[in-house]
């Protein structure tokens, strides 16, 4: 889970202004880094599909966004990133994913294993990882794809990375 | 099935008109769809975004260019089909609670560009109410001429998150389009807020 520190360094070099996200258990090293951070806006979201829209608007107010969600909250981005596409606005998103790997929730799996096919369906370009030692190379890529390269590129962190969820069972 | 909207006194081109040439600097976010030919009609300029499609993601986009540019006064005029699809957009509001934001929703009651069909706040929704729920506690109704006259100076200068529900007449009207070209609208946007280099 450490990988996390590795994604908060890239988002400093980065120049990130503000971060959106929605409350994620393998994400927490990260979202609590970056509302630890006084030059990070962090915004908590009710819904993955307003950062979409929140990324597009710190753009045209000249800020860089990241959003952070799970791979559930991918099917929640559909339409909004129509809203990217379309102005050719650069988004960057890390997803942690579900229904990978000894998944013990099966209303997880339909997100979970399309959630690459959806995203590139909607025009993002996708990149995986599995090892943790590649996560900040990796998030330093997606960065420059989309901030440099003017992209719109998602990073799926896989779930082999982040602690197996049994609910006690 | 309410009618009422169809004799509602404030004219939504008027209001337009009128919260556009307020302060010649806000920056100012347009919903799909009607808010868009609205704000349009009243001036087409640079420092309009309006968005043809995303429906739902109006506050957001304004909420993400308000954090980015603080100083700045910054403006979401929508409709209330559109802030029904993202209602919940206003507690995130609430929580970022930036004191540049102000959103105008121009309720007709009525989903404009698919044939007028009455939307809920036609019969039960009342968005001042829910928006002061989830947090946002300047929120009230503008309902005639003399309400908009007092409220305008609030709208565009006063500490936010401000927030307006603007009663309009459910009214055909002639469409008035922007460029519906994405790119052409980020890069002037941008071009006019932070100079020629950010495009």
């Amino acid at each position: 889970m450490e990988w996390g520190n590795d994604i908060y360094k890239a988002v400093k070099e980065a120049g990130v202004g503000q971060v959106a996200y929605v409350p994620d258990a393998g994400h927490k090293i990260l979202i609590n880094a970056c509302i630890a951070d006084n030059d990070i806006k962090a915004v908590s979201l009710t819904t993955e599909e307003e950062g979409v829209a929140l990324s597009a608007g710190a753009w045209l107010g000249g800020d860089k966004c990241v959003m952070l969600m799970q791979s559930s909250g991918v099917g929640n981005c559909i339409n909004m990133l129509s809203l990217i596409e379309t102005c050719r606005f650069p988004f960057a998103a890390f997803v942690t994913m579900r229904g990978q790997w000894h998944e013990f929730n099966p209303w997880q799996m339909p997100m979970g294993t399309t959630t690459k096919q959806a995203l590139e369906t909607a025009g993002c370009l996708v990149d995986e990882v599995e090892n943790p030692a590649d996560v900040g190379a990796k998030a330093a890529a997606t960065l420059h794809k989309a901030f440099v390269g003017q992209q719109s590129a998602v990073l799926l962190l896989s779930q082999r990375m982040v602690p197996i969820k049994t609910f006690g069972k | 099935m309410s009618d009422r909207a169809e004799s509602f006194p404030l004219h939504r081109r008027d209001v337009a008109k009128t919260l556009l040439g307020a302060r010649d600097d806000t920056l100012i976010v347009t919903g799909l769809g009607s808010t868009n030919w609205d704000f349009t009609a009243a001036g087409d300029c640079a420092r309009i975004f309006p968005l043809w499609g995303a429906m739902g993601g109006a506050v957001p986009t304004g909420l993400g260019l308000a954090l980015a540019q603080p100083d700045k006064r910054v403006l979401v005029a929508t409709g209330d089909g559109e802030m029904l699809m993202g209602i919940g957009a206003l507690a995130t509001v609430a929580v970022q609670a930036p004191k540049n934001l102000a959103i105008c929703v121009f309720d007709n009651e009525r989903y404009g560009e698919t044939g007028m069909q009455t939307t809920h706040t036609a019969t039960v929704a009342d968005l001042a109410l829910t928006a002061q729920g989830l947090g946002i506690k300047d929120a009230s109704v503008i309902a005639d001429e003399d309400t908009l006259a007092k409220q305008v100076d609030t709208i565009v200068n006063a500490e936010g998150p401000v927030f307006r529900v603007i009663k309009v007449r459910a009214e055909p009207l002639e469409f008035v389009l922007p460029s519906k070209d994405g790119v052409h609208l980020k890069n002037r946007f941008r071009a006019e807020l932070l100079g020629p280099g950010a495009v």
